[in-house]
């Protein structure tokens, strides 16, 4: 029984040493280490309905990679006619996911589009037109889920596009395989949204919490498993109330809904995986590996969908805020929408931003502008003013340790800063550089305000680069002395050849004197 | 007294070391630099000379001895300057190859007569097809040598930048970023 | 529009180098002003002839280094390296004393070493141990406290002569610290109890700070204030401070337990000298403490047995500065073998075993 946890002296913090759930249940040991308390700016848009009543735009860019894993490859041909929830673009290999049509239309052209990343560089994007009339395709007869076979759920989530809607954009039907494969105990649903601004799980669990507790349950069908655990922080009693109301009437017990501290990043699926289990996932492992398996809240929503109604991933709600949106509000969307609509719905002051971001202010990814289209992983659009964003330049490392103290990994970011600054990618390396999660709270902390995770993602790119470079380089010496080899067995093979035709010119010689 | 015994302690071990290290050299003695021999298994080792040296050999004998940078070789790129230079245990300068944008061989097809010369003359078979067909370029085996655009009669075969796309791109160092504000 | 393209995150906390320093330095002022107060014009002459040399320093070295010099000077680095040179230095001590010290700590101590965060030692320590190594008659001047406006005390013309004339104090204003006397007098073979009652002292005396010495060895409750201060802000943590008291008060209750007339109590050690001070503003130096909190531990711990083998053993009557500096020249190496565990990792950084059977 450890409630005396070492570990927490790491933290700073004497008051996490003594933990209740450690003092009650020897098997939840407390794992929770760092961490940052960032404004939360979450009461411009908690208090608002999602906004469902979002016009169709004019265009939809439906970008063929929303996902981890392979591009989808498009079906249908510039010019074709389809219908709401038609498939467009199917699945490629293993890790991969579909894209659906979100209104019905005409597919008015496939080409380079720019894409929803903070290059903004082209990437193959499906065009299409919305007719308006908003005709679906034929939709099965409502369907009893617990009826399917099991191995059935995740057959059925694939095909119908659903990826990590926390914004790892993960095809949950790979990760739902891998769980029933490895016969998971726990399944873990992340209702932390621990990212200032983001509100719409919030707003999801409050409004929608019955069709979640039955989008748990389902996957819980398809995994084979009986129990899943819904962590939801401390700072939405709203969402807390409602969840554990639906899950007492509908889940029989299967689902536990446990109130989490909210501080950043509670919402890293293992940091959450923690403080509910207790377990820590090796370094060269995954999480059921410890026997758990995670999705976002919002997934189990696309899931209740897509298996009760069919209706595969085509819209998904999105918080749309910052300090230069006027009405900011969470809305329901079609993917594919351009950002720039979204904000423009919400009466955004473009003369007022200073910064575009998808996603949330620590892990979001700043865009340098808004006309990108919408995809399946995106939960925020932000549109920051002056006043949200810090501009002033990075100033020296005054090693005061802050890093250190809220990395979430154990990391010690000052001193792989660091080393990347002095070029020592190699030796950053062995500081732990891969194991850094990007949860930005060792820049957010930082005095000097140094980009920390700026370097980390720059230094881990260029290690990628250069082990391309070294692969490329082996496999080009390779080639090269294949070629050599090619070539000296060529010329011993003339060599021989010309021999031999000596022989044989000679030959006749000899026996024409012979004869 | 203690001068003489201090003379003769010091003498002795003087010829003592001597002796070693004439041992030494002569029972480990190496016929040649195996640093050379290192450096060439570390170079691709596709005779390309755009290190303006006729081939991987001499540019790594110009390496040992110190006549040429590390940076020397463009197929290798930094990681190979990177390593080199940790084998050589000598600074490293990466600034001149900060701007090196990474080329790739293309064959404009209007153009190709199918002389299948550049076939010949590619040193990692980057270039496929057969006499009076045309050619094409396997990016990927592509080191971007550029013999094959000197020996094509209808410069049809000319270097072109990668084109950086999403799985290309990469993040960019801080100082970089900040200061293109 | 802000076109630069950085990564996230895009929000940041308030807090902010120049607001860490400044907060040290009100943490530093009642303790000061105690000082000023109790010692008189002098020593206001001498703590504003360090701080503003200090700044000049800086500035001078700035423009040498051709640097932007109003961001880094405002940054209050300097101000409170200046300012804890200041409190190390006797309160009638030459005004030269404090320009060649703050030179030491600045020049020699920060800059040649690359600015902020780039030096070994603790600019401020490395200045006091130079100048006691150097000039210990001008070091170890300790004067009685003759309180501002108390008749004893000199008027400011006077003052202002012992400062910036070299004219020396009366025999009668001159004194020594309780650990200065302390030592003498066992050296000459006097016990303790002796020793203390001939020296005067009393434990609420040296608490409240009526005592000699340097500004920042006068009041220990001024300080422990200051520093419980700067705990309650996070600007500093509780284990270098706690480690460094700690070892201290408990060497000092073990060996005073063992030979109660040889050894002080820790109470008299704690209470003494820069003790509080170190402990709190100058142990816990971002720049050349360990960046791991048990790191830190160790770092206090390490300080706090110098300072008491010092102090008991040693030549000097007090080791402060050379304890945080000897610990200083150890912080690289502790900061190598002392790091968090990486998470997924065990303590070595291999990966986790994977759980076996974990039905």
């Amino acid at each position: 029984m450890a409630f005396f946890d070492i570990h927490a002296l790491w933290t700073g913090n004497l008051v996490e040493k003594l933990d209740i759930h450690a003092l009650l249940n020897s098997n939840r040991q407390p794992k929770i280490r760092g961490g940052v308390h960032p404004e939360q700016r979450k009461e411009a848009t908690a208090d608002h309905p999602i906004d469902t009543g979002f016009p169709l735009p004019s265009m939809l860019y439906l970008a063929l990679q929303q996902h981890v894993g392979k591009p989808a490859e498009p079906i249908v041909n510039v010019g074709d006619r389809v219908l709401k929830g038609q498939l467009l673009a199917v699945s490629q290999g293993m890790v991969s996911a579909p894209i659906h049509a979100p209104t019905s239309g005409i597919v008015a052209d496939i080409m380079d589009y720019p894409s929803a990343h903070p290059s903004t560089l082209p990437t193959p994007t499906l065009l299409l037109e919305p007719d308006g009339e908003e005709r679906w395709i034929d939709l099965p007869e409502k369907i009893d889920p617990f009826n399917l076979a099991p191995e059935e759920i995740s057959i059925r989530v694939g095909a119908a596009g659903i990826v990590g809607l926390g914004g790892a954009a993960f095809p949950s039907a790979v990760k739902l395989n891998l769980g029933r494969r490895t016969k998971i105990q726990t399944l873990l649903i992340n209702g932390g949204e621990c990212e200032p601004y983001l509100t719409c799980d919030d707003r999801l669990m409050r409004e929608r919490a019955r069709t979640i507790v039955d989008g748990i349950l389902i996957m819980l069908h398809g995994l084979e498993c009986r129990r899943a655990m819904v962590g939801i922080e401390d700072n939405k009693p709203e969402a807390y109330s409602a969840m554990s109301a639906a899950a007492a009437e509908l889940s029989d017990g299967k689902v536990e809904v446990i109130s989490v501290p909210s501080f950043y990043p509670m919402g890293w699926d293992k940091q959450l995986i923690g403080y509910l289990t207790g377990k820590e996932v090796p370094a060269d492992g995954r999480a059921t590996d410890v026997g758990v398996l995670m999705h976002n809240v919002g997934t189990a929503y696309a899931v209740q969908q897509a298996i009760r109604h069919g209706k595969p991933l085509i819209s998904r709600i999105v918080t749309v805020s910052g300090g230069a949106v006027g009405t900011p509000r969470n809305i329901e969307a079609p993917i594919g929408t351009s950002l720039a609509d979204l904000l423009a719905h919400c009466d955004y002051r473009p003369e007022d931003t200073v910064r575009y971001v998808m996603g949330g202010p620590m892990m979001g990814d700043a865009l340098p502008h808004p006309n990108v289209p919408l995809v399946k992983g995106a939960c925020g659009i932000l549109a920051l003013s002056q006043e949200e964003v810090s501009a002033t330049d990075a100033k020296s490392c005054i090693r005061c340790s802050r890093c250190v103290t809220v990395c979430p990994v154990g990391l010690l970011p000052l001193e792989m800063m660091a080393r990347i600054r002095a070029g020592q990618l190699e030796s950053a390396l062995k500081f732990g550089l891969k194991d850094c999660i990007s949860c930005g709270s060792c820049s957010y902390v930082c005095p000097s305000e140094i980009p920390l995770v700026h370097y980390f993602k720059y230094a881990n790119g260029e290690l990628l680069t250069r082990d391309q470079a070294n692969h490329k380089a082996e496999q080009t010496k390779r080639l090269a002395e294949e070629k050599l080899a090619r070539i000296a067995k060529q010329k011993q093979e003339a060599a021989a050849a010309a021999a031999q035709r000596k022989a044989a010119g000679k030959k006749p010689k000899i026996t024409e004197q012979a004869a | 007294m203690y001068i003489i015994f201090a003379a003769i302690s010091l003498a002795v071990l003087g010829l003592a070391l001597g002796f070693l290290l004439g041992a030494a050299s002569r029972y480990f003695k190496v016929e040649e630099n195996p640093l050379i021999d290192e450096i060439e298994r570390m170079m691709p080792g596709s005779q390309c000379g755009q290190c303006a040296y006729p081939g991987c050999r001499p540019a790594a004998e110009a390496l040992v001895a110190g006549e040429a940078p590390p940076t020397l070789c463009p197929p290798g790129g930094k990681a190979l300057a990177e390593r080199l230079a940790n084998k050589l245990s000598i600074e490293l300068d990466l600034s001149g190859m900060g701007d090196m944008v990474p080329l790739v061989a293309r064959i404009d097809e209007s153009l190709c007569i199918g002389c299948a010369r550049c076939i010949k003359l590619c040193p990692t078979d980057a270039l496929v097809g057969a006499p009076k067909m045309i050619h094409a370029v396997v990016a990927d085996a592509c080191i971007a040598c550029a013999k094959c655009v000197e020996v094509c009669p209808t410069e049809c075969l000319k270097m072109h930048p990668v084109k950086v796309n999403l799985r290309l791109w990469r993040w960019p160092k801080p100082e970089t970023a900040m200061a293109g504000a | 529009m802000n076109t630069r393209l950085l990564s996230a995150p895009f929000a940041r906390s308030e807090i902010q180098i120049q607001s860490i320093m400044l907060t040290v330095v009100l943490g530093l002022a009642p303790g000061t002003a105690w000082g000023i107060l109790i010692f008189g014009w002098s020593a206001l002459f001498i703590f504003f002839v360090t701080v503003l040399s200090a700044l000049a320093f800086e500035a001078g070295c700035l423009i040498l280094a051709e640097k932007r010099v109003l961001p880094t000077l405002t940054d209050g680095s300097a101000l409170l390296t200046g300012w804890l040179i200041a409190l190390t230095l006797p309160p009638w001590a030459p005004w030269w004393i404090g320009v060649l010290g703050s030179f030491l700590g600045i020049v020699v101590g920060k800059q040649v070493f690359g600015g902020l965060g780039q030096n070994l030692f603790n600019p401020a320590m490395l200045a006091r141990v130079a100048l006691l190594v150097s000039f210990p008659l001008e070091m170890t001047a300790w004067v009685n406290p003759t309180p501002l406006f108390s008749s004893s005390a000199p008027g400011f013309l006077d003052a202002w002569a012992i400062t910036f004339s070299g004219q020396l104090p009366a025999d009668g204003a001159t004194g020594a610290t309780m650990l200065g006397w302390v030592k003498t007098e066992f050296s000459q073979g006097r016990l303790l109890g002796e020793s203390l009652a001939s020296g005067d002292y009393g434990f609420i005396k040296s608490f409240l700070g009526w005592t000699g010495g340097s500004l920042g060895e006068t009041s220990a409750l001024l300080f422990a204030l200051g520093g419980g201060w700067l705990l309650k802000k996070q600007i500093i943590t509780w284990h270098i401070p706690l480690a460094m008291l700690g070892t201290v008060a408990l060497l000092a209750s073990v060996l005073s337990l063992i030979d109660g007339e040889r050894y002080p109590g820790p109470l008299f050690h704690l209470t003494s000298g820069a003790l509080m001070l170190g402990a709190f503003f100058i142990a816990t130096d971002y720049v050349t403490s360990p960046n791991s909190k048990p790191g830190q531990l160790i770092f206090g711990a390490g300080c706090g047995l110098i300072v008491y083998v010092i102090r008991t053993w040693g030549s000097y009557p007090e080791g402060v500065a050379f304890a945080v500096l000897l610990m200083n020249s150890l912080t690289p190496v502790i900061d190598h073998y002392v790091r968090p565990r990486i998470y997924g990792r065990d303590s070595k950084g291999r990966p986790l075993e994977l759980p076996e059977g974990r039905e």
